[in-house]
């Protein structure tokens, strides 16, 4: 794809804002005790800056060290042989035991839901959290399994013809959402 | 980075560096998987898998029969006694038919060398090469690599020791090729009679006595001396075998003292190796074992990644 | 003119004019453009042909028909692989005009009786002259003598154990010895079989990479240097088949400089391709003598330019596409060549300026008529048996057009340079894809 056909849906300054939106949002939802028995879990690859970031905000506000972990959802696709090429599988690292937890599962994209359903069938072999919460930087609508997020930065709903892709200084060096036309 | 396309995995011959390197990276994470409480993901779920061992195989067969369920996969076994092989049937007619069960992929074990070649060439469904003839076994060299790394944290610029039987070995030949793509500097040792010499031709170190070829090296992989190889008058006998060539009390003091020793398996105590190295500190036989599967998932994963919809 | 056929009636006896095309014959070492006439299956001076058909060969080479003294036609016995009819229209198709029959037949032609078998069918159904070559020891078991007298009177033109060399040195020393006072060739197949036992490619970096038991040279160079010996001993000559390496050939070339009456041959695939190809595990490369390396390959094309090797011959070995479908160490050994010989050996020996075209011809006719007794040569007054080639004709090989009833050739698809576009046997167009000229079998 092009890098000309994509628009920019988002700014640094709008993903700033979302991204506070949603640590204060969490942070309310929860009183003091109830956020120290929390944990994050961010969905690799590009789940995991965004929950880095939520953590980081918490944690100037509050001072609390709220743990992180990545999760990798390739071994629990429901599309494997299906796509052109085989994802490719990255670290899963959970630093803390997720018995009686409250998990908030981050993304950036919420889609079609496919994605979530995988992280959730992954976590559940890794233990029983006591509340699963979601929190995704965009919700661009289109689900095809009934799963919300609990939590979402932006939302900007988009035709199944388009495409939300979400760009991080972590990785391409600009702290941006773009919208994207499919071949 | 590199992606995974193929169907098959025959050789470490045909691959490159990178997909080498994908491999054992995917390996990483499958081996959380089996330090998990939960050792199992859905990953090959409704994939079906034969395990066709037309030549015996134990650790081999477990340890892909592990890497598949762990994956979720169907699994059928069938070896040489309970297919019509043994009734005159081809191997080409058996693995059609098994692939007319609407199989995904065959692991298969097969004493000629090539089989696998041969096979993929006509099947739609995935192959796996777990060992042929004397030609390739590339699951044992991955997992001897991924070992290495485990232990070493690198492969290039290490100096890798493969010592024994190296004529007759799969083993050998696979880590050979691996170890040369990654950039390691491997040296093969043992009776001159079972180290052929052309190995030079491709840059591998031919030596003819053991401490030449261990003293320096960071790695050493022995291999397991097979008895009816003395009948063939390759050696004159298993005494001086482990005389001369096996690792032991005295000969592991060529050894550095950071050199890792291992062995694919079945070892046999007190010819190639003697207890006190298999168990001493130095040895990651079982470690060894423990990668296997993980490095088996990986396979399974990718190859079936790349099956045809 | 051999018992094979005698009783070849030919009823419809046309006369022909070759116009224009340039004569190569070795026998008499011509090369030059000329007119040749054909009568009564004989060759006459042009002016001597009436009523001829006139047939304008511009841009062709005629030259004597073509000699293959190593073919396995395999009937009686495996009639699956290849018949005497199939495998002689095979032979037309590929420019030869005789060819000699191997006798590792199902049984082995071992006996009179088997001879007289396989003369028979090749007179009734042979499309080309066949000569029958006879085993030199009973069942090819390397035990007991052959016939060897019977076999002559039979009509056997040499003997040969192909695909088996006898090891007892003692029995292989008698059968020189007895077989000389008739006169018939002994053509050895050299192969130590202790030595690279179950062996199943060239001994060498690619048997060692691909970890496949490799037979080493040295398994046919001791039987030659055995051979070489012997023949020396006893002042016989000895016809060493499919010459695969380069030791081989040295102590040929050593032999014939001391007068030693050995002669050779080496085929086109062994001068072609080389064991490197054996990685793709494609049993239409397995075949013995193996494939050998790089350096034997130049060898065998070093001894065809010095002359120490003087026959080309194809070692046609017809094998089912079943029997070849198996995995590389259960395949069986052999790969079919009449119809590539020619293309392969012009690309590689005479486009590659390895060989003139009368080097090239000359080791497909003169050299295999010296070791057989057989004539050859296109002078006036000789059995018409003529082979005309486009020595420049690009093509593709393509084995689905084969006579050979099998297909088990490597070389199908490979792009070439020339090829056999007629074969005239006893005066008979038997194959032609010359325009307006019908053969006994179409080119298609």
């Amino acid at each position: 794809m092009q890098k000309t056909d994509r628009t920019l849906l988002f700014d640094e300054k709008k993903i700033a804002g979302a991204i506070d939106k949603v640590a204060k949002a969490i942070s309310s939802d929860f009183d003091r005790d109830e956020l120290s028995q929390i944990a994050f879990l961010g969905i690799q690859l590009k789940g995991l800056p965004f929950a880095s970031r939520i953590v980081e905000s918490i944690r100037k506000s509050s001072g609390l060290e709220i743990p992180l972990g990545k999760l990798d959802i390739s071994m629990y696709r429901d599309d494997i042989g299906m796509r052109k090429t085989l994802p490719h599988i990255h670290e899963t690292d959970i630093p803390f035991d997720i018995n009686n937890r409250t998990i908030i599962l981050v993304d950036d994209v919420l889609h079609t839901g496919r994605t979530i359903r995988a992280a959730l069938d992954a976590m559940t072999d890794y233990g029983r959290p006591a509340m699963i919460k979601l929190a995704v930087l965009v919700d661009r609508g289109m689900r095809e399994f009934p799963i919300q997020a609990d939590y979402a930065g932006l939302i900007h709903h988009v035709s199944g013809q388009e495409h939300v892709s979400v760009s991080w200084k972590d990785f391409e060096g600009v702290d941006a959402v773009f919208l994207r036309h499919k071949k | 980075m590199t992606n995974w396309t193929r169907k098959d995995l025959l050789a470490l011959y045909d691959l490159d560096a990178g997909e080498i390197q994908l491999i054992l990276d995917t390996a990483q994470e499958f081996k959380k998987v089996s330090e998990r409480r939960v050792k199992k993901v859905p990953a090959l779920r409704g994939k079906t898998v034969v395990n066709f061992f037309v030549e015996p195989s134990t650790r081999t067969r477990a340890s892909f029969e592990l890497a598949e369920q762990r994956l979720s996969a169907d699994i059928v076994n069938m070896s040489a006694s309970t297919s019509s092989l043994s009734k005159g049937e081809t191997l080409l007619d058996t693995a059609k038919n098994i692939e007319a069960l609407q199989v995904d992929l065959i692991v298969m074990r097969h004493s000629a060398a090539g089989s696998h070649n041969f096979l993929a060439k006509h099947l739609r469904c995935g192959v796996i090469n777990a060992g042929d003839g004397a030609h390739e076994h590339p699951t044992q060299a991955l997992l001897d690599m991924f070992t290495i790394i485990q232990k070493k944290g690198r492969i290039k610029g290490l100096k890798v020791a493969i010592v024994g039987d190296i004529l007759h070995s799969r083993v050998a030949r696979s880590n050979i090729w691996g170890l040369l793509k990654l950039g390691a500097k491997v040296t093969v040792g043992g009776p001159a009679t079972l180290v052929p010499k052309e190995f030079r031709n491709i840059g591998v170190r031919v030596c003819d006595n053991l401490k030449d070829t261990i003293e320096d090296a960071d790695v050493v992989n022995l291999l397991r001396i097979q008895h009816e190889r003395q009948r063939e008058a390759y050696f004159p006998s298993i005494t001086e075998y482990s005389n001369i060539f096996g690792l032991n009390r005295e000969t592991v003091k060529y050894l550095k003292p950071d050199a890792l020793v291992m062995h694919p398996g079945p070892i046999n105590r007190g010819v190639e190796v003697e207890a006190c190295v298999a168990d001493g500190p130095q040895s990651v036989i079982l470690e060894q074992v423990t990668n296997g599967l993980a490095v088996r998932m990986a396979v399974l994963y990718l190859v079936a990644g790349c099956l045809e919809k | 003119m051999p018992a094979s056929i005698k009783g070849r009636i030919y009823t419809m006896k046309t006369n022909y004019i070759l116009k224009n095309g340039r004569v190569i014959d070795p026998s008499r070492k011509i090369d030059r453009k000329m007119d040749i006439g054909i009568r009564d299956g004989k060759i006459v001076s042009p002016s001597k042909a009436k009523d001829a058909v006139v047939i304008d060969l511009k841009g062709l080479v005629v030259a004597p028909g073509l000699i293959d003294m190593h073919v396995h036609l395999r009937q009686p016995g495996r009639t699956d692989k290849e018949t005497i009819k199939t495998g002689t229209k095979a032979a037309a198709a590929g420019g030869f005009t005789k060819i000699v029959a191997m006798p590792n037949t199902t049984p082995p032609a071992d006996s009179t009786a088997n001879i007289e078998l396989v003369n028979r069918i090749a007179r009734d159904e042979g499309v080309v002259k066949v000569y029958p070559c006879a085993c030199i020891s009973k069942g090819q078991e390397g035990k007991e003598m052959t016939s060897i007298g019977s076999l002559k009177k039979a009509g056997v033109i040499a003997l040969s154990d192909d695909g088996k060399c006898i090891q007892n040195h003692e029995l292989m020393r008698h059968v020189m010895e007895y077989s000389k006072s008739f006169g018939l060739p002994i053509l050895d197949h050299c192969e130590d079989e202790k030595l690279g036992c179950g062996g199943v490619m060239h001994e060498g970096t690619w048997s060692v990479l691909l970890g496949m038991r490799g037979m080493p040279a040295a398994s046919e160079e001791i039987m030659v240097s055995r051979d070489i010996i012997l023949a020396e001993l006893i002042k016989c000559r000895i016809h060493i088949q499919h010459v695969s390496t380069s030791g081989s050939v040295t102590m040929i070339k050593d032999a014939q400089k001391r007068g030693v009456k050995v002669t050779a041959e080496v085929t086109p695939h062994h001068i072609t391709l080389t064991d490197e190809e054996i990685k793709h595990f494609d049993t239409n490369h397995k075949m013995n003598p193996p494939l050998r390396s790089e350096s034997h390959r130049k060898a065998l094309i070093a001894g065809l330019k010095d002359g120490t090797i003087t026959v080309i011959a194809t070692d046609h070995a017809p094998h089912t596409e079943t029997e070849k479908l198996v995995e590389f160490d259960y395949a069986p050994c052999g790969i079919i060549g009449l119809e590539t010989a020619v293309p392969l050996c012009l690309t590689q020996l005479y486009h590659k300026k390895h060989l003139t075209l009368m080097q090239l011809i000359s080791k497909f006719t003169v050299g295999p008529a010296e070791v057989l007794g057989l004539k050859t040569g296109l002078a006036e007054g000789s059995q018409a048996d003529i082979t005309i080639i486009d020595p420049d004709l690009k093509h593709k090989i393509d084995a689905s057009s084969f006579f050979s009833k099998s297909r088990n050739t490597p070389f199908d698809g490979c792009e070439v340079r020339g090829k056999a576009m007629a074969t005239v046997v006893d005066g008979n167009f038997v194959f032609s894809c010359l325009p307006g000229i019908q053969g006994m079998i179409a080119h298609r």
